[in-house]
């Protein structure tokens, strides 16, 4: 049997090794400004300033959030209100039964618990999270991601990619052993 | 090792630049915070789990024996109805607020040297709250009906009363507790990640796998990430504000002299956080030594932490003060016996011990020796834990002996089975404590590291910065 009918194995991108976080933010900086966008940085701690190397907008999450917590707090008046005034209605302390001062605590507090799950629910969301298997964790040393290293991708659907010619690319930043990650 | 890693940003005056250290320092950081978790169990750990679990199985004991007896077995009776149930459940909620002001408020006013304490206060919080837990569901007598707590009609469609302090309060440790679990376990998931590609059992890279939910450090993760954590803090903040004032109607807003005022949400607010602090002090001082962490929660730490224990002592004695003052500037009858009745009834000695252990002992923090010595440090934070039950006891307790008429006075005595389960609950915590230390990170890895002062050269931040923007972003706004 050749290796040609061995099926080449599909290309998840390229991923290079830095130095710290100043080369790395360098590195993604530079590499945007060549025209890459298919971009990521691996990093134990977010550093200052990627984002914007990376080209992302701004976080949709709290606007996210603040729906989340309208929500709650909405639900939680509305509901109280319908129990008080046509479910069960009855005279506490001589109060109206459609007072709402003496719903403002509840509302606060679902209100605060709606918009917290949001955020963390959210931040999954957006993150794609939770992955429990991800290319890159076959890669030799990645794992150190999480300790001292730091790494920055260039996918293999970003337009520009050209696997020699991005290997050449992050060499040329100063990445150390560059290697192609299969997908 | 014990270099102290954190110090030079402890406040910025200091020279930033002067102290460059290498990149090992990362790595030396993960090996000595993972390394607790991952070397062989240290040989004081069996036993004082074992003896803290031993301790707690006192309470699930206490626990069966009241529920299968009834409340009864509980020295409470009238006119005392409530005593060491909600005094343990408001001396529990109060410890946990100083976790969340130590996570998400010092967050909020950039106060980077709380990265090396916070994950060990969240904890503290999360285990506090549940010991607190413990009281609501049990002291309701018949524990198969605490669902009628909920905002479900009973099962006599029935539903409860929204407009009840008491409920009010179920929401609000409810989502309290919800909400310190979710800020502890966000805060977590990067540090979980790096126990996860250290492991090399299966068992460990499996769980510690899971718990991760695939955490890799991406920047586009982290974008979001650090605007999640900016998010929580912001939430929290005001959360535990309300927490503690809700607990405080619980009392404001019934007739009861000596509980009827309305300073109880700020007074019960500053004693929350006092409490909170002392309760670190407590647990931090001996983890730090136990687990070689001098370099990361350095002397400055307890300093700073005693500092603000004696803020918060100040906090509370102006309180003591004003309640004194407020019962006899009203120049009502009641009010003024039951203040009259704290200082010298019954349970004056009560009163005695907590002005002593809240107000008194902890002036010595003004002298910079007793805030450098960790044994005086150590001492103090046990006496304002005692002092801060001693506070609930005696306004719970004391106000309810004699409140009006005098022939529906009474005198409250705790029984065995009270006691077995304030101990118990005690033990319940260290258990949970201890477990804590065995097998999560106990210091926020991710955090200390970007404030690591090798980056401060090169302005890399956590979301404070982010804050910083936003902040900016906002002073523009509002010139313009």
């Amino acid at each position: 049997m050749s290796t040609d009918t061995l099926p080449r194995p599909e290309l998840f991108g390229v991923i290079a090794s830095f130095e710290g976080p100043e080369s790395l933010l360098e590195a993604a900086t530079r590499a945007r400004t060549a025209g890459y966008s298919r971009l990521d940085s691996f990093s134990p701690f977010p550093v200052h300033g990627m984002s914007k190397a990376l080209g992302l907008r701004r976080s949709r999450l709290p606007w996210m959030v603040l729906g989340g917590g309208l929500v709650g707090a909405g639900l939680a008046l509305t509901g109280m209100l319908f129990i008080n005034v046509v479910e069960y209605p009855i005279v506490v302390g001589g109060k109206p039964h459609g007072a709402i001062e003496p719903l403002l605590p509840i509302t606060f507090e679902v209100c605060v618990l709606f918009a917290a799950v949001t955020a963390v629910l959210g931040m999954f969301f957006l993150n794609g999270l939770p992955r429990l298997h991800h290319p890159l964790f076959s890669q030799v040393n990645f794992g150190r991601t999480t300790d001292d290293s730091f790494f920055l991708t260039i996918e293999a659907r970003d337009p520009r990619f050209e696997p020699a010619e991005t290997v050449f690319f992050l060499e040329t930043l100063g990445g150390k052993s560059v290697r192609l990650v299969e997908a | 090792m014990n270099q102290p890693i954190v110090e030079p940003l402890l406040d910025g005056q200091q020279d930033r630049h002067s102290r460059v250290l290498e990149d090992q320092n990362y790595h030396r950081l993960t090996e000595q915070i993972c390394g607790i978790v991952e070397r062989p169990i240290p040989r004081w750990w069996p036993a004082a789990f074992l003896t803290s679990l031993a301790i707690a199985s006192s309470a699930l004991f206490a626990a069966a024996y009241l529920i299968s007896t009834g409340v009864g077995v509980w020295g409470e009776n009238q006119p005392v109805g409530w005593a060491f149930d909600i005094t343990n459940f408001v001396f529990w909620v109060g410890i946990g607020h100083a976790g969340t002001l130590i996570s998400a408020i010092l967050f909020l006013l950039r106060q980077k040297w709380r990265t090396s304490i916070n994950r060990f206060a969240e904890a503290m919080t999360l285990f506090a709250v549940a010991c607190a837990g413990v009281y609501p569901l049990i002291h309701v007598g018949r524990v198969w009906m605490a669902w009628f707590l909920a905002p479900v009609p009973n099962a006599n469609a029935i539903w409860p009363n929204f407009r009840s302090p008491l409920l009010w309060d179920v929401f609000a440790v409810s989502t309290y507790a919800t909400v310190s679990l979710l800020f502890w376990y966000v805060g977590m998931i990067p540090d979980l990640a790096s126990l996860r590609d250290r492991a090399v059992t299966r068992p460990r890279q499996v769980i510690y796998g899971i718990l991760a939910l695939g955490w890799r450090g991406s920047g586009r993760h982290w974008h979001h990430y650090e605007i999640a954590y900016l998010l929580l803090a912001g939430l929290a903040t005001p959360l535990v504000v309300s927490v503690h004032t809700i607990v405080s109607f619980d009392f404001a807003t019934s007739v009861i002299p000596g509980w009827h005022t309305t300073i109880f949400p700020p007074y019960f607010v500053a004693g929350a956080i006092f409490s909170g602090f002392a309760m670190v002090l407590t647990l931090m001082i001996p983890a730090r030594e136990l687990f070689g962490l001098k370099d990361l929660v350095t002397d400055r730490h307890l300093d700073k932490m005693a500092k603000v224990l004696l803020a918060t002592s100040l906090m509370v004695g102006y309180a003591y003060g004003v309640e004194l003052f407020t019962a006899w500037y009203s120049v009502n009858l009641y009010e003024r016996f039951a203040f009259q009745n704290r200082l010298f009834g019954p349970l004056a000695w009560g009163y005695a011990i907590m002005v002593l252990c809240n107000v008194a002992f902890p002036q010595l923090l003004w002298l910079q020796r007793v805030r450098g010595s960790v044994w005086a440090l150590f001492v103090i934070s046990i006496l304002v834990n005692v002092g801060m039950w001693f506070e609930r006891f005696v306004i719970i307790v004391g106000s309810l002996e004699r409140d009006y008429l005098p022939s529906s006075w009474g005198r409250f005595i705790p029984t065995w089975v009270d006691l077995l389960q304030m101990v118990g609950v005690f033990g319940l915590f260290f258990t949970l404590m201890l477990l804590f230390l065995r097998f999560l990170p106990m210091v926020a890895l991710s955090e200390v590291k970007a404030i690591l002062p090798r980056q401060s050269h090169f302005q890399v931040g956590h979301v404070v910065n982010e804050g910083e923007q936003v902040a900016s972003r906002g002073m523009e706004v509002l010139e313009s």
